[in-house]
């Protein structure tokens, strides 16, 4: 019998249990089957292989980003107990320092677009990088006295507090000691060029030129190296989160989400621990501000940072299970794949079979309409709400999981926080302890 | 059997050693007007097993708070190794080595017994997060690791719990989490443990054989401080015995001594002691 304790690996058969106990199978499998759904999808709208490709790239992306802010959120509430639901503003911080400080200066600048500071772009990301760090240590150091649904309020205001900030007209265009700069008020401002599309554009890419004679479209080179540059992130992010989970400093983390007053009085500063976990995963979160949103689209608004993105983060973790970060990229996948680009999937296929035409009715029109007869204007109208149904779904999947599964698929598993491998150790011990008897029995 | 023998001398002759390690003086502590404290003194001998009774709201537990640091007492001060540790948080008693257990045990749940082993010993390399992470300082964690693992393990045998060693803390009975909080504790390598009714709920087989332990530790070395509510054992096991009424200490002594105040304390405890 396999000893699975997620509700996938026990429903499976033996033979395919024993495979799914692997982490990369569990995470493989999962994206294996949303792309073939969304594959079918496509074969349901007549994509061609750019579509295709497109359509995946396009989840894959969100998939990847998505990954990496949750992998942040697991270390902080999963592994270290910590409420953080201010995930955007810490990005806000990352992309508006990159951005103000890599923006050409006053006279350089393209006409009608904001100047800066001038700053090299690798030297601005890691600028942004370690802003968002100090943000983080800022906001740790009075809130960490604090007990968690307070230090939730504390990193939510801190975030609108941000985004507020970065709206605001005064703030649009500043001038100071004869540098202009600001960071575009509401409008948002324009970021840089993302260095993969740039690479890629310079004519005659080898790559590139293979990929048009095949008769595709060149576009889709720079498009999926970006999303493996943000892939090589994520599983950067993966292993540093999973070695330093599995360590002394994990250890204890992991004992302050436990027990924090017994943590204490086992000689731990917990506040120290809980800092240093805070502002790394700040950094973590800065860092994907500006690939996500100062790189992706080459333009920012505070309008990106609204706290509904942080709650999108935390249901993925929430779906996978805090505490695992195998469940944590499982939980995403299926978020993003089901919940966040679902619904704007199932319009595409209803719209392209059933035939939807016409204007958008009010809900009352369309319940009027319902009522002598004709279903189009319900449904032209709820797959319209797609932002709307992604809140529903997400509702429901949350009270589901509340009822049947509130660890989330892979909550209650265990991750041993030893920089060894505990197990093995102690198996070694027990034959030598069995060995060492049976060797004094021979001599009796 | 030397060390039972020696374990023997010391329970008869423990008023030979005077040296104090811990020692508190005219504790004053009061909650919104309710006194909880009212000048309690008294001295802890190194390497004995001493017995801190009285009824309840005697103030017991309020005094473990208040030299442990997780409470600042209004007037008094607490000793310990010659230094003033009045008002110290927890944090810094037990970086010290001076570590308390709690009334109910605070086993860490989510963490295997091992884990909970793991955790304590202090100036762990691998608790800088860098030095995890790098693989060049990796190294050096994971020997010191293997290390760790070593003599949490012989903890564990000591303590007749190593065959748990895998489990989640969170799963273990009772006594066993009793064992497991002690032992746990005992990895900071504390010079006094400070142990608040170490033997509740605890099967009486087990609380003989965590005596036991109790008293080979102190032979090795180590102090006790602990609360309990078992005259008998208090009697048969400690060295010495503070007796608390009312926030205050009433009788401190030896066995015999205390037990000589008998009518006092029947006074006071209701008839108790038998």
């Amino acid at each position: 019998m396999s000893n699975a304790t997620d509700p996938i690996g026990r429903r499976l058969p033996d033979s395919i249990a024993s495979y799914w106990e692997q982490d990369l199978i569990k995470i493989f499998s999962t994206l294996a089957a949303v792309y073939a759904l969304y594959l079918f999808v496509g074969v349901l709208l007549g994509y061609d292989l750019f579509g295709q490709l497109n359509s995946l790239r396009r989840l894959t992306f969100l998939i990847v980003v998505y990954g990496i802010a949750a992998l942040v959120v697991n270390l902080h509430w999963g592994y270290s107990g910590l409420f953080n639901i201010g995930v955007v503003g810490f990005m806000a911080i990352g992309v508006y320092t990159a951005t103000i400080l890599s923006r050409p200066v006053a006279g350089q600048n393209p006409t009608g677009s904001l100047p800066g500071f001038g700053v090299p772009l690798p030297l601005a990301v890691v600028a942004g990088v370690l802003t968002a760090a100090a943000a983080g240590y800022v906001a740790a150091l009075p809130s960490l006295r604090l007990r968690n649904d307070y230090f939730a309020i504390v990193t939510l205001a801190f975030a609108e507090i941000l985004r507020i900030t970065f709206k605001s007209s005064e703030l649009q265009e500043v001038r100071l000691f004869g540098w202009t700069f600001g960071t575009g008020g509401g409008r948002g401002i324009r970021t840089f060029s993302n260095p993969v599309q740039t690479f890629f554009e310079t004519s005659g890419q080898p790559i590139v030129a293979t990929i048009e004679d095949i008769g595709l479209n060149g576009k889709i080179v720079p498009d999926w190296s970006f999303v493996l540059v943000l892939l090589t992130i994520l599983i950067g992010t993966f292993w540093l989160i999973s070695r330093l989970s599995a360590s002394p400093f994990g250890r204890v983390l992991k004992g302050i989400r436990d027990d924090e007053e017994a943590t204490q009085s086992l000689a731990k500063n917990t506040s120290s621990f809980k800092i240093r976990a805070f502002v790394i995963g700040c950094a973590i979160l800065g860092l994907l501000g500006i690939v996500w949103q100062g790189a992706s689209s080459g333009y920012v608004t505070p309008d990106r940072f609204v706290p509904e993105l942080t709650f999108f983060i935390w249901i993925a973790v929430i779906i996978g299970g805090a505490g695992s970060n195998t469940g944590t990229i499982v939980g995403t996948i299926l978020f993003v794949g089901l919940i966040l680009e679902g619904p704007g999937q199932v319009r595409r296929v209803v719209e392209e079979f059933v035939g939807l035409s016409g204007s958008v009715p009010t809900f009352p029109d369309a319940l009027s309409a319902l009522v002598s007869g004709n279903i189009d204007p319900v449904m032209l109208y709820f797959f319209d709400q797609t932002s709307a149904l992604r809140i529903i779904m997400t509702g429901l999947v949350l009270i589901w999981l509340l009822k049947r599964r509130p660890q989330g698929l892979f909550g209650d598993r265990q991750e041993v926080a030893s920089s060894i491998d505990l197990e093995d150790r102690v198996n070694k011990r027990r034959e030598r302890g069995s060995g060492a008897q049976t060797s004094g029995g021979d001599r009796n | 059997m030397s060390r039972q023998s020696k374990a023997e001398d010391n329970a008869h002759g423990a008023s030979e050693q005077t040296d104090t390690v811990l020692s508190v003086e005219q504790l004053q502590k009061s909650f919104q007007g309710v006194t909880a404290l009212d000048g309690v003194s008294f001295e802890v001998e190194t390497e004995t097993i001493t017995g801190l009774i009285g009824p309840n709201g005697a103030g017991k537990s309020t005094t473990f708070n208040v030299i442990s640091g997780a409470i600042e007492p209004d007037a008094g001060q607490v000793n310990f190794n010659d230094e003033d540790v009045t008002g110290l948080s927890p944090v810094q008693t037990s970086s010290r080595g001076l570590v308390r257990t709690f009334q109910i045990a605070r086993e860490f749940k989510n963490m295997t017994v091992l884990e909970n082993m793991m955790l304590p010993p202090k100036n762990q390399r691998g608790e800088a997060a860098w030095r995890s992470v790098l693989p060049g300082m990796r190294d050096n964690v994971q020997a010191d690791e293997e290390e760790l693992f070593e003599r949490a393990w012989e903890m564990l045998e000591f303590f007749d719990i190593d065959h748990l060693a895998l489990e989640d803390a969170g799963t273990l009975s009772g006594g066993q989490r009793k064992l497991l909080e002690l032992a746990r504790a005992l990895m900071i390598d504390p010079d006094v443990l400070l142990l608040d009714e170490p033997f509740a709920g605890v099967n009486p087989s087990l609380e003989r054989e965590l005596l036991n332990r109790l008293e080979d530790l102190r032979d090795r070395g180590r102090t006790f401080l602990l609360v309990e509510h078992d005259m008998d054992l208090i009697m048969q096991h400690c060295e010495r015995i503070i007796v608390m009424h009312q926030g205050q200490t009433l009788v401190t002594g030896s066995p015999e001594e205390v037990r000589s105040e008998e009518q006092v304390i029947e006074a006071y405890l209701g008839g108790e002691v038998t």
